[in-house]
Parts: C-alpha cells; sequence; structure tokens
C-alpha cells in the first residue's frame, strides 16, 4: 500500500489502468442497459417500470459502497498518515453523494407508479435520505478549513462516524418491515430472482462499479496534478 | 475535588455569569414551539397530536444553538490547549464539556418540555414519559453536539456547519425519543423506545468524547 504514497508512481499505475476501466465501464454499462431496457422481460405485477430496477438497485449499492471506501479511506489515513488516502476520500465522497441521489430519485420515479406515491417516510427511504446528507456534509467539512490537511482529518472523523448508518441501511428492511421490499439478490438460500434479470443487473452493477474506479482515478489524478501545479507556482514565486 | 469535577464546575460558573446565554435557549424552546400553532391553527386534537414531534425537533434546534460557543471561547484565549496539556486525558475534557452542555441547555429543556405540552393539549397521561424520555435523550444530544462542536473548531462558518453535521447523528434520538412518548400516549409499552434511547445514550457516550478528543487533537496541531 505504502509503495503507492509516491504520487509519480500512482499516476504511472493510474495512467495504465484508467483507459481499461474506462472502456469496461462503457462497454458493461452499454451493455447492461441494452440487457435491461430490450432483453429482460417486464415484471408480472410491475410491467415496464420494473426497468428502472436496473439502474436504482446498482446506485443504491453503489451509495452504500462508495461510502464504506470513504470510510476505509479515512482510516487508513488517520492511521498510517497515507497521503493518497485523504485524496482518494476526498475524490470518492461527490461520487458517493451523486450515487446516493441518482437512487432516490430513480426509487422516486418507481414508487410514484408503484406505490402510488413519489416519497414515504420508510426506514430505508429515510436512511438513504441520511446517507446523502452526510455526504453532503463530508463534502462541506472538507472545504471549511483555511489549511487543507485539517480539512482532511476532520472530514475523516466525520467519515469514520458516519459510517454507523451504513449497517442500518443495509438492515434496514429486515429490521422495520415498512414498504419497501427486501433485498432478493444478495440473501440466504440464493437469489430470488430469476436469470433473465439477475444478469443485466449483475452486469449493470460491474458497469458502475468500474465507472467509480474511472472516476476516482480521473479525481485523484487531477488532485495530484493541482498540487504539482501549485508547487510549481510557490516555486516560482520563491525564485522570483 | 477531582480534576475532572473542577472543570465542569468552572464551566458551570461560567455559564452562570452569563445567565442570560441559558436562558435564551429555553425562551429560543418556547418561542419556536409557539410558532407551530400560529402556523397550522390552533385546532386542539391536531396540536394534542403532534406535541411530541414539535416539542423533540424543537429541542433539538435548541441545543445546536449553543454547541458553536463550547469548545470557542477555550479554543480563542488559548485554555484548551492547556487542557490538552493537563493530565486530565482530553477524553474526559469533552465529557465534562459535554456534561456541562447539558446541564445548561438539556437539564432546562427537559424542564420546560412539560410546559410546552400543557400549552399543546397533551393528554397529562403522557407528562411523566415526556420527562423521563426527554431526560434520557437529552444527554445524548449534548455528546453528539460536543463532538460535531469540536470538529468544526476554527472552521469558516462553523455556525453553519454544525447543524449540517450533528442533525443527521441526531435522527435516532428524535425517532426512540418521539416513539415513547406516543406509545406512552396510546397506551403500550414504551419500554422498547427506551431502551434504545438507553442504548443510544450508552453508545454515544463511550463514542462522543473518543471522537471528540480525537477531532479536538487535531483542531490544536
Amino acid at each position: 500500500m505504502h509503495r503507492f504514497a509516491n504520487p509519480g508512481r500512482f499516476l504511472r499505475l493510474a495512467n495504465t489502468l484508467l483507459p481499461w476501466c474506462a472502456g469496461l465501464a462503457a462497454v458493461s454499462i452499454a451493455l447492461g442497459l441494452y440487457l435491461a431496457l430490450f432483453v429482460a422481460p417486464p415484471d408480472y405485477q410491475q410491467g415496464e417500470s420494473v426497468r428502472i430496477m436496473y439502474v436504482h438497485v446498482p446506485a443504491a449499492w453503489m451509495a452504500l459502497f462508495v461510502y464504506t471506501a470513504v470510510a476505509a479511506a479515512s482510516a487508513v489515513a488517520l492511521i498510517w498518515r497515507h497521503p493518497l488516502a485523504d485524496l482518494v476520500a476526498k475524490a470518492s465522497s461527490p461520487v458517493g453523494a451523486s450515487f446516493t441521489f441518482l437512487a432516490l430519485v430513480t426509487g422516486s420515479l418507481w414508487g410514484k407508479p408503484m406505490w402510488g406515491t413519489w416519497w414515504v417516510w420508510d426506514a430505508r427511504l429515510t436512511s438513504m435520505l441520511v446517507l446523502f446528507f452526510l455526504y453532503l456534509g463530508h463534502m462541506a467539512i472538507m472545504n471549511a478549513f483555511e489549511d487543507p490537511a485539517r480539512g482532511f482529518r476532520a472530514a475523516a472523523v466525520l467519515a469514520l462516524v458516519g459510517f454507523v448508518n451504513v449497517p442500518i441501511i443495509h438492515f434496514s428492511v429486515e429490521w422495520w418491515s415498512t414498504l419497501h421490499q427486501p433485498s432478493s439478490v444478495l440473501r440466504l438460500g440464493g437469489p430470488a430472482i430469476h436469470a433473465s434479470m439477475l444478469w443485466p443487473l449483475l452486469v449493470m452493477m460491474l458497469g458502475f462499479k468500474l465507472y467509480y474506479v474511472s472516476l476516482l482515478l480521473v479525481r485523484v489524478k487531477a488532485e495530484l496534478l493541482a498540487a504539482r501545479l501549485r508547487a510549481r507556482a510557490y516555486a516560482a514565486l520563491d525564485a522570483s | 475535588m477531582s480534576a475532572f469535577a473542577r472543570l465542569v464546575a468552572r464551566d458551570l460558573r461560567l455559564a452562570l455569569r452569563q445567565r442570560a446565554d441559558a436562558g435564551m435557549v429555553v425562551l429560543f424552546f418556547v418561542l419556536t414551539a409557539a410558532l407551530f400553532p400560529l402556523a397550522v391553527g390552533p385546532e386542539p386534537n391536531l396540536l394534542a397530536r403532534m406535541a411530541p414531534g414539535i416539542i423533540w425537533v424543537t429541542a433539538l434546534l435548541a441545543v445546536l444553538l449553543s454547541l458553536e460557543r463550547l469548545f470557542l471561547a477555550d479554543y480563542e484565549d488559548g485554555s484548551l490547549e492547556l487542557l490538552a496539556l493537563a493530565p486530565l486525558p482530553l477524553e474526559a475534557t469533552v465529557l465534562a464539556k459535554a456534561l456541562a452542555h447539558w446541564l445548561t441547555t438539556g437539564l432546562p429543556l427537559v424542564v420546560a418540555g412539560p410546559l410546552l405540552a400543557l400549552l399543546y393539549n397533551m393528554d397529562a397521561a403522557g407528562l411523566p414519559m415526556l420527562v423521563l424520555a426527554m431526560a434520557l435523550g437529552s444527554p445524548s444530544l449534548s455528546l453528539i453536539g460536543a463532538f460535531g462542536a469540536a470538529l468544526t473548531l476554527g472552521a469558516r462558518r462553523g455556525g453553519v456547519l454544525i447543524p449540517l453535521l450533528v442533525l443527521p447523528l441526531n435522527i435516532p434520538v428524535l425517532i426512540f425519543g418521539v416513539a415513547a412518548i406516543d406509545a406512552a400516549l396510546a397506551g403500550l409499552s414504551p419500554r422498547p423506545h427506551l431502551l434504545f434511547l438507553g442504548a443510544l445514550f450508552l453508545v454515544t457516550l463511550v463514542t462522543a468524547p473518543l471522537a471528540g478528543a480525537a477531532a479536538l487533537r487535531q483542531a490544536l496541531e
């Protein structure tokens, strides 16, 4: 892990990985969308609206996955003072917030025809909304200090405290039997979803994950290059 | 007298010298709660139904008011650095600050809660539960708030940041605090909700000083 504390080494790795990740992400999202919109059958109850699920479920998974990544990066940053971990946390949280927003919006669009309402104060929906606020708080505190290093550390502590919400979201459909349906993919006894619907979902999932990795590489790269530019500007100031 | 007790006593003495500040919090609590009947209409049944929720939400907001100055004065005049150097662990300092905050903010709110319940026409059967739930829940609010205040110390727009960070973390207290009173009013057992409030208090009692001290150390670096 500490091998990549060297920005130059990380940049080389990122430059090699990026085209592959971005290309695979584009291919799997395109394939996933094709499978989801044209190949997968309509649901016997939900009709064509079920196709919203192929975006909604991967987005919701990614919302949790990215927060877990932010929390893990924050722990690494606090414990080992790894310089890239802070940048990973900083680069991830807007992406995670966007996934959370996407999950909330698609869920709302699906809820209107299915539940007859845009929003209910169900345990899953409420805890997702809290996750969205946690992301916003993380982004806000990151930029609230004159000294960026202080912002990184304050945001890392907040990310670790906010992690309590992740298991609450995951188990909310089991602990409180409210409106949102329980998981039908990750459960004991195997997926309760037919292969014709499961495959598009998994392909979309893969696409979203690769998309996140590509964005992460681009954003961390941009942060590193910005730091390099700043250093160069300071050096020029010193020289003059 | 131990260093911990002395620190609590110091904060209480400082609060007593600025008596108006503590009074302001209760005033805010009553005033905000008084706005709801004007906005939704004075229909007694509706108000009685909404009373537990409104009292808890306004209490949550009132607690926020005094959070910013929890560490700020000590941070600005440098006493916080001396407190960090003192033999008392920083975790205990955070706990003492949170305790003093609860005594000057949370406790007055617990006392003022039943008064608001009367204004809202709430069934008297729910009053003991209101006091119990607020007494059990408000320390958690002070502890979470102390963590938020430590985290935003020295931040630009700290006063605006604190609500954004603290309110999402306060939601569980709000949910179970209201549920306990609603259960008592409906004649059901409030026990599970009270157990949850107690569990939240114990969890925050352990984690908030740890996280708050970690945040303070960064602010002082």
